[in-house]
Formats: structure tokens, C-alpha cells, sequence
């Protein structure tokens, strides 16, 4: 079974992704922000990140760039998740390494296909 | 709905589309038809079914008939008919149509467009290769409504979600407030125009590649016998056909056989193009 940790600030959206991505056969560790995640990672690193962008401590952008600039560890799938749906953050998300990019709101339909583009499914 | 309504409809769409309409779907029927019927000033679907009955009124028949049809369509839609199309097809037809460098695709249900723009995105993403080709994408579907937006090629979030790998949307597509619309490059690669499977193809040319998924499951037998007869026609002796995951050639027809181990791939029975795709 595969490790997708999910970083949200919103318990709902959480929950929402967790209940989709069991139902596909993940296995699933929740953060609530960036500094959460990286915690998290350095406990237990899975293999996808589904990662919201605006959160309080640290956001999802800056917890992208951490995690790239960490050398000699696995590096895990980043899947960005968030409500900016606009070009130039789209851009800057894929420059600073992540591999997919879903604009809320989404769906299973969704999840499913963009998991199975980067090869998780 | 009364017995003979439900028949007089099925008999109608049978005959305008193929589409093949059993008692158990009345339920689609009632919930398409009714804001149709709405939106020509009828109070129900009776009182559609007896306009129709009296007068047959072409536009009338043709919005039941596009009501009727299933539409739902996303980029790169089961991936494998675009990874053979990638992988395999595109390959073969470079080395044999090397001379002529003329390459025509045929998308015989296109609905929205999804599936021409998709198989032209893989034609542009090694574009340098086909510098010089003359390359012809066709979309036709029966529903002259879908095609509008195909030709328009603009599609909701949503939609360019359902598929389309997000380096595609960055490069292919721009934003236009709460839509994306698919860039000219592309657009001009894809022609569209209204056809109906069941009317004669000469005039369509012929083609190197035909995509028909998920809509024989909607005809007879008969009706998909002699489509598929019709499209071997069309096709070229070492062409390849893709049919829905969901659909077959075997028991309806010889006239094709399917690639063995490559599902939905098709290729002419008495063709060689499993060799030419390095899959014989």
C-alpha cells in the first residue's frame, strides 16, 4: 500500500481527500500546514503529497522547497491541491517541483486521473 | 409513459441515430426529453411525443435525437489508445508514410473534441518530426450542439482536469477568466463537421487511423456490422481502428481482427500492419 500524506489546514478537505484516496488503496497520514508536513516526513516519508498552498506556519509552496532542497532522501510525489487556480501560480508550483497540479474544487474522477498521470496508479 | 410513446420514440431515435433505446431506459428518456419539451413551450413529454407524432418536424426530431445521444468525453480519455497511438501507430506510419507525408485521422465520435485534441497534442509534442506532413485530424459526431463547443475549444476547470496532464494544460491552453481555451495551434490541426454513422461515407476520403469508442455499444448488431464494414472501407490495408474498451469486432465482423494483447486496437483482417507497429 502506498503513503500519501495529506496537508490541509481544513478538516474537511481532509477528510474528503482521505475517504477518495483510501477508496483508490492509500494509506493516509494527515498534516494541518507545511511545518506539519515536514514533521511528518521526517518521521515517515510517503510516497505522494497532496499539498494545499494557503496555510497558516508555512504554506505549500515553501514546504515544496524545502522538501526539494533535502538531499539524499527519497524524494516523494508532490501533488499540489488548492484553490489557486490561476497560470503563474500553476507555473510556479511545477518550476519549484511538483509534479501535478489539481484546482479545487475536485473529485474522485479527478484524484484518479492526476494520480494516475505521474504513475502512482 | 404509455407503451406505444416509448416505442414510437425508440423507433424514431433507431432510425435518425442507431441509437438502440430498451424499456429499462424510460427513466433517460423522461428525465432528457422533459426539459426539452419545457423549452418548447409543452407542458410534458406527452405532449412532445404528440407534436412529434403529427407533425415530424425536422428541428424537433434532430434535438431529440442530440437529447438522446451520450456526450461525456475527457482528454486522453483510458490512456491506452493514446499510448498505442504514441508508441506504436505514429511510429509505423512514419516509416510507411514516409514518401507521401500525408496522414489522415479519423475521430468518428469527437463530442466535445477531447479526443482529436488529445492525439494532436501528441502529434505537437514532437512536432519537429512531422515538419513537411501534411496531417488531417477529422471530428464528426451526429450532435451538431457538441461540436460547436468542440470547434470552440473551450473547456470548464473541470474538464481540463479530467485527463490532461498539467505540462499539457501549461502549454497547450490559456486561462480566459473561468475557462481555458486550447491554444490555435492545435485548434487548427482539428477539423470538425456534423456526420451521422449511418449515412454513406464516400466523401469522408479515406483514412490511416480511425477512433470509434463507446459508441457502437449504443447500435444492434446489425447496425455495428455494417458501420464496421463501412470504416474498413475507409481505412487503409495497414491502418489501425480503436474501438471502446467496452466494444469488439469479434462475432459482428471479419472484417477486422484485433491486435492481440492490445486492447481496443483493431487492424484489417487481411492487413500487415502488426508488423509495421512492431506488435505481430
Amino acid at each position: 500500500m502506498k503513503l500519501c500524506l495529506v496537508v490541509d489546514d481544513s478538516k474537511v478537505i481532509r477528510k474528503v481527500a482521505r475517504r477518495i484516496l483510501e477508496e483508490l488503496q492509500f494509506e493516509i497520514e494527515e498534516a494541518v500546514d507545511g511545518q506539519d508536513a515536514l514533521d511528518a516526513c521526517d518521521r515517515n516519508m510517503p510516497d505522494v503529497v497532496l499539498l494545499d498552498w494557503n496555510m497558516p506556519v508555512m504554506d505549500g509552496l515553501e514546504f515544496l522547497k524545502a522538501i526539494r532542497s533535502r538531499e539524499g532522501v527519497e524524494q516523494p510525489i508532490v501533488v499540489f491541491c488548492t484553490t489557486e487556480n490561476d497560470m503563474s501560480h500553476i507555473r510556479t508550483a511545477i518550476e519549484a517541483g511538483a509534479n501535478e497540479y489539481i484546482m479545487k474544487p475536485f473529485d474522485r474522477e479527478i484524484i484518479e486521473a492526476k494520480f494516475t498521470q505521474v504513475g502512482l496508479m | 409513459m404509455k407503451t406505444e410513446d416509448f416505442e414510437f420514440l425508440a423507433g424514431l431515435l433507431k432510425e435518425r441515430s442507431g441509437l438502440m433505446l430498451t424499456p429499462d431506459k424510460v427513466y433517460l428518456l423522461e428525465s432528457r426529453l422533459t426539459p426539452l419539451a419545457r423549452k418548447r413551450g409543452l407542458d410534458t413529454l406527452d405532449a412532445l411525443v404528440q407534436k412529434l407524432r403529427l407533425s415530424k418536424e425536422e428541428a424537433l426530431c434532430k434535438d431529440v435525437t442530440e437529447a438522446m445521444t451520450t456526450n461525456e468525453s475527457f482528454f486522453f480519455r483510458d490512456n491506452t489508445p493514446f499510448d498505442l497511438f504514441k508508441n506504436h501507430v505514429l511510429p509505423a506510419m512514419e516509416k510507411s508514410r514516409g514518401t507521401r507525408k500525408r496522414l489522415r485521422i479519423w475521430c468518428a465520435a469527437a463530442s466535445t473534441g477531447q479526443e482529436p485534441y488529445s492525439l494532436a497534442i501528441l502529434l505537437r509534442e514532437n512536432w519537429m518530426k512531422w515538419q513537411g506532413w501534411n496531417i488531417e485530424i477529422v471530428g464528426t459526431d451526429i450532435c451538431t450542439q457538441v461540436l460547436d463547443k468542440a470547434k470552440a475549444g473551450t473547456y470548464s476547470q473541470f474538464e481540463v482536469q479530467r485527463g490532461l496532464p498539467i505540462q499539457m494544460l501549461i502549454k497547450y491552453f490559456t486561462q480566459e477568466g473561468d475557462t481555458w481555451q486550447i491554444s490555435n495551434d492545435i485548434r487548427s490541426m482539428v477539423s470538425f463537421r456534423p456526420f451521422n454513422l449511418l449515412s454513406n461515407f464516400m466523401g469522408l476520403g479515406t483514412f490511416d487511423v480511425i477512433y470509434c469508442r463507446n459508441v457502437l455499444i449504443y447500435f444492434d448488431q446489425p447496425t455495428k456490422k455494417q458501420v464496421l464494414e463501412r470504416m474498413r472501407k475507409v481505412l487503409a490495408d495497414d491502418g489501425t481502428l480503436f474501438l471502446g474498451a467496452a466494444e469488439t469486432v469479434l462475432g459482428i465482423t471479419d472484417a477486422f481482427r484485433p491486435v492481440r494483447g492490445q486492447r481496443g486496437m483493431y487492424v484489417p483482417s487481411d492487413g500487415t500492419a502488426e508488423q509495421l507497429m512492431g506488435l505481430g
